[in-house]
Order: structure tokens, then sequence, then C-alpha cells
């Protein structure tokens, strides 16, 4: 198209002509732009940390046996008392069993269904703390260090020492930040525990672990799976846990439900444990793109106003160009182009100052109790955002530039002429 | 000599605010090399016959016919196409783009038109800027040379596509007199050198005389027509 050349030649010195008003133009387009890019780049940094602090190391399927009364009574199968209204006092719960029943030969057949990234087991046992004469309220998991690091970030949560030095020593054991601060325990000390059938063993502290949840660092403390099964004397077949890892978690509910259909046990799906997670992150994503997009909406009646007063500005010059043998076609085209190159240039702008102000954010000093490996604001850097951004900056001042620029096609170059 | 513009029972009726007839009837032709003036009072639709004739105004009845071509209902793109190659214009006020350079003034239509490169362009409107003596203008904004500067410049621009026909709005109008007299002369040489075809309106009635011949009109009507060749 030899024509374009021409046009943009035109609309590139108009532009130039009016440099002050283009230019605010131009930066309300940058301001909207940078602000989408530094809002939803800083939300969903935001989003993913919060997200990860619960949802990265929560299982997306948790198995295991719930203490829970029958749902059948005996009454219930006595055909006599069937159409009766069958009323019993003061149920108990059933005695079960808290090992998961044939736990091996159910993890076996986990991990080779493809849906699964991974599975491990857990050996939950009840402890006590011993330091001097006081005893304080434990809970051990045992857990299979390295299977946990690469499915649900472990490592993340170890404070001092490291998860490979509980691999290392199998009487080591990761104890919680808050036991350790109440204990002044630090690493390479030794702890007493007592088990509930009253042995005391002792172990080495090989790590602090924090997770953040002040209630779980007073209590929780991580030691190898063997030990834990040491601890309350029971053999290698004893789990009490199964937690298992989805490549895709919204496979987690119809999975659940599967599992504890065939195996008679307690599927707990990361879904209903957090459900407000997912709202809240819905939320805020909503949030951050009604921000931005009302910021961009200003930036084009900004646009919008800028044309329009240009074009009434520039009505002998549409109408020379018109009675000149540029068509309507033409003269439109010369004030969209306007509009795109203040959008396309205001958004490039947009994105720099966008990601300028991202690199600052993710750089500024973030620190907190409850996320002790994280030292500076989380930033997500997905250059998705930054397509977003351009697509946004275009469009919307393609809309801004089309209903002025429709206007400037139909000025009828007679009536500009003779109306001198 | 071949006729270049034709009009048959041109009319034109203004709607509003009341129905009132501009045109009644227009017929007529210029030929090849012909320098023709209308004359007539303010209102008379001297003007209206000329925006029609341009091919800028297409709300009118009869025909029209230039260079050869019938012009009555072609689309507005096609029009503008046809205005672009075979019509120059001068109007009464100079009608410049103000933020581009004389040069690039008179570049547009060619440019636009991009029959030849962009500089061959540039050779050619330098040589009608020169034609017109105002080639050490060039480089000047549009904006910062005098009246009778920017007429010229005006018609070296009309001149750039080798029109077929050159119309004028009081091209003059606004000139004193010793600038009047040159823009006649610019006219006069290429109606008798280029064998151009020139379509102008006015009040002048020294300039009018000057020309091949009038076309007096009163009452959207042509009353007369007097020929001094």
């Amino acid at each position: 198209m030899t024509n374009f050349k021409i046009i943009l030649d035109i609309s590139t010195t108009f532009l130039l002509s009016r440099i002050k008003q283009s230019t605010i133009a131009a930066l309300g387009v940058t301001f909207g732009i940078g602000t989408f890019i530094i809002l939803v780049s800083f939300m969903t940094g935001l989003n993913s940390l919060l997200d990860g602090l619960i949802l990265n190391r929560t299982p997306h399927i948790r198995i295991y046996n719930e203490v829970k009364r029958s749902e059948v009574q005996p009454v219930d199968l006595v055909s006599r008392f069937r159409n009766g209204l069958n009323i019993v006092h003061s149920i108990k719960p059933k005695k079960n069993q808290i090992r998961i029943h044939n736990a091996l030969p159910l993890i076996e057949s986990l991990r080779r269904d493809e849906r699964v990234k991974g599975v491990t087991p857990q050996v939950a046992a009840k402890v006590f703390y011993l330091s001097g004469s006081t005893e304080l309220n434990g809970l051990v998991n045992g857990i299979n260090v390295e299977d946990e690091v690469c499915l649900f970030n472990f490592d993340d949560y170890i404070v001092q020492g490291s998860p490979q030095d509980l691999l290392k020593n199998k009487n080591g054991i990761l104890l919680g930040a808050g036991v350790a601060d109440k204990m002044l325990l630090a690493v390479g000390d030794r702890i007493q525990v007592i088990t509930t059938s009253g042995g005391i063993v002792p172990l080495k502290i090989v790590g602090i672990f924090q997770s953040g949840l002040a209630d779980l660092d007073n209590v929780q403390s991580y030691v190898n799976l063997k030990m834990a099964q040491q601890l309350i004397g029971e053999n290698t077949n004893y789990i009490s846990d199964i937690n298992v890892k989805l490549w895709d978690m919204d496979n987690a509910v119809p999975m659940s439900a599967a599992i504890s259909e065939q195996h008679d046990l307690t599927a707990l799906d990361i879904k209903t444990a957090n459900a407000q997670f997912e709202t809240g992150t819905a939320i805020r994503n909503l949030i951050t793109y009604a921000v931005s997009i009302t910021l961009l909406i200003v930036a084009g009646f900004g646009i919008y106003n800028i044309l329009n007063m240009f074009i009434y500005e520039k009505m002998n010059d549409i109408a020379i160009l018109k009675a000149t043998g540029f068509s309507g076609l033409d003269v439109k085209l010369v004030f969209i182009s306007q509009a795109l190159i203040i959008g396309f240039l205001g958004g490039l702008l947009g994105l720099i100052l966008g990601f300028g102000v991202s690199v600052l954010i993710s750089h500024a000093p973030f620190e907190t109790e409850a996320l002790p490996t994280i030292k500076t604001y989380p930033v997500n850097f997905d250059p998705l955002f930054y397509v977003i951004g351009v697509v946004f900056a275009i469009s919307s001042t393609f809309l801004a530039g089309y209903l002025p620029a429709r206007k400037a096609e139909q000025i009828d170059p007679v009536e500009i002429i003779r109306g001198q | 000599m071949s006729v270049v513009l034709q009009a048959k029972k041109v009319s034109k009726f203004f709607k509003q605010p009341v129905l009132f007839q501009v045109l009644k009837d227009i017929s007529f032709s210029i030929e090849e090399g012909e320098f023709v003036s209308i004359m007539g009072k303010s209102g008379c639709g001297k003007s209206t016959l000329l925006y029609i004739l341009s091919t800028m105004d297409t709300d009118y009845d009869g025909e029209l016919f230039l260079a050869g071509e019938k012009l009555t209902g072609k689309s507005g793109e096609a029009l503008a196409r046809f205005r672009n190659e075979k019509i120059g214009f001068v109007f009464q006020f100079h009608y410049l783009l103000s933020e581009f350079t004389v040069l690039k003034n008179v570049m547009l239509p060619a440019l636009k038109l991009g029959r030849k490169s962009e500089k061959e362009i540039e050779r050619d409107a330098m040589e009608k800027l020169a034609i017109l003596g105002i080639e050490d203008q060039a480089h000047k904004k549009a904006s910062m040379i005098s009246g009778g500067q920017k007429q010229r410049v005006a018609i070296a621009r009309a001149l750039i596509n080798d029109p077929a026909i050159i119309m004028g709005d009081e091209p003059t109008g606004n000139l004193d007199s010793k600038n009047a007299d040159n823009v006649f002369n610019v006219f006069k040489e290429l109606s008798v050198n280029n064998k151009l075809s020139l379509l102008i309106v006015t009040h002048d009635l020294d300039f009018a005389k000057k020309t091949d011949r009038i076309i007096e009109m009163g009452d959207g009507e042509i009353i007369g027509s007097r020929s001094f060749a």
C-alpha cells in the first residue's frame, strides 16, 4: 500500500505539531498501562505467594482414617424396625485403627496413576518434648524428606539446617521454631521426646522448621519415616497418612471421591480443605483488572478528547486534503494512525515504566515472621501481562481514535471552504 | 480542439431552510487551453457551480463530464482519485497545510497519486515552484511565507499532477493588485504555453476581462457569455 507511507507521514507531522497534547495523551496511556503492569504483577505475585503458603504445601488429596461414628447402627439392620423412627442416644465413635490398611499397595497403585505427580506417606506420632521437668505437647511427623521437598516445597520452611541433614541422620529431627524457642534449643543440640508408650528417645536437632503458622510451629516437628514408626512402636507397614500431589489440581475432587469409595478411607481434597483461597484469588484478580481497565478507559477518554479537539483545529487541513484528492478513508486513516501511534508509544513507555517499578518493588525488603524464606516483595514477571498491556493500549486507543476519525471522514470540504 | 469540461443541465436545490433552487439547468463547456472566468453577484450560485464541477459536491441533478469521463454517479472514492489526478485547485484563502514545508505541500497530491517515485516528485515540485519563482522558499514552513507566495505555492500544488483543468475560487480575491497580476500572468502562461484549461470564479472585472471568455451568472442561470479572444 503506497498510500500508507504518505498517510503515516501526514499523521506524524500533525502529531509533532501538537507535541504537547500528543505527549499528554500518550502519558495517559503510559500511566494506565504502567499501573496495570505494576498492579497485576504485584497482585499475582502476592497471590501466588499466599496460595503457595497454603496450596503448595497442602497435598491435593490427603488420605487417612478419620475417627467417626458408624453411619449404620445395629438397630437399622433389624428389619422389624425399618419403618420406625429409631433414636439411639449417646453414640460413641467406632473404635478404629489409625493406620491405613494395606497402605503400601495403595501407594503403589496411586503412583501408577498417570494423573498423579507424586505420592508420599506420613506417620503421625503424638509425643511430649522433654525439657528439664516440663513436658511440652508435641506432634512428630515421620516423612520421606526427598518426596516432601520435591512435591511440597518443604525446604522453603527450613530456616536453619537443611532437609538433607535429616536424610543423613536417622536420629535427626527438624524441630518446630516455637518449640526450639521455648526450650532454648539450637541446631546441633539434643532433645528428648517421650512417646505415648512411655519410652524416652533422644534425638539430634538437625534443623529448625518454621511454617509461619504459630500454632503449628509450637507443636510440630519432623523426623524420618522409620524413626516415627519406631516412636510409636510399629513396623514399616504402618502408615497413617498418604499425601497425593496431582499434575492438575482440578482432578482432586473426583479422585478423592473415588479413593474414599474404593478403599473405605477418608480422602480430603484440596478444594474442600481450602475453598476460601480460590475465592480470594479470583476476587483479587477481579479487582486488579477492574482498576486497570478503569485507568485505561480514563486514558481513552483523554485521547478521544484530544483527537476531537485536534479535528476541530484541523478542519481546514482536512478540507484541503479532501480537495486535493485524499479520500474520506485516507483522512480517517490519518486520524486513526495518530491514535495508534499515541497508543503504541504510550503503551510501550507504560510497559517500561511498569517493568521498572515492578523491579523496584521486587527489590524492596519485605520481611515477616509468617514467611521465613521471603526477603523481598513477591512480583510476578509473567510476559503475558506485557502482551495484554500492549493489546489493551492499542485497542483502547483505536476505539478512542475511531469515533473522531469517523467524524473527520465525514467532513464536507465544501462547507469548510465556503464557510471562510 | 477537444472539450475538457462539459456540464449538461446541472441543477441544484438547497433544502434548508426552505426549498430553493440555486442552479437552474446550467449547460456549458470548456475547451482545451481555454481560460474562462465566471462572474456574478454574491449568491448567484457561481461558487456552488464550481464545487459541483470540482466533484466535491455530488448532490445535484444533470450530468457532468470531465476529460471525457462521465463523473455523475461515481463513488466518493473514485471521485477523490479523479480529483487528485485531473483537477487542480486554487482557493481564495491559501489553504496550505501550515505544518508542512512548502515543498511537501506541493508534493502531497503527487505522493497520494503514487505514480512516480518520491525523488521524481520532489524534482517535479521544485520545477513547478521554479516556474512560479518561489523555489527559494521550498524548505520553509508554509506558515512562514507571505500571502502572495502562499497563493503561488497553492498554484504549484494545483499543477503537480499535470491536471486537465485548474479551477479557482477567487484566487486573487485576497491579494493586492501586484500579486493579483502575478497570479493572472502565471495562469495566462499556463493556458497559452501548456494548453491547460482554466476555470476561475472571480469578482474582479479587470482580471476577468483579460481571460478568453467570461460566463456571467445571475440567479442560478447563465445570463451571458462574452468573449475577448
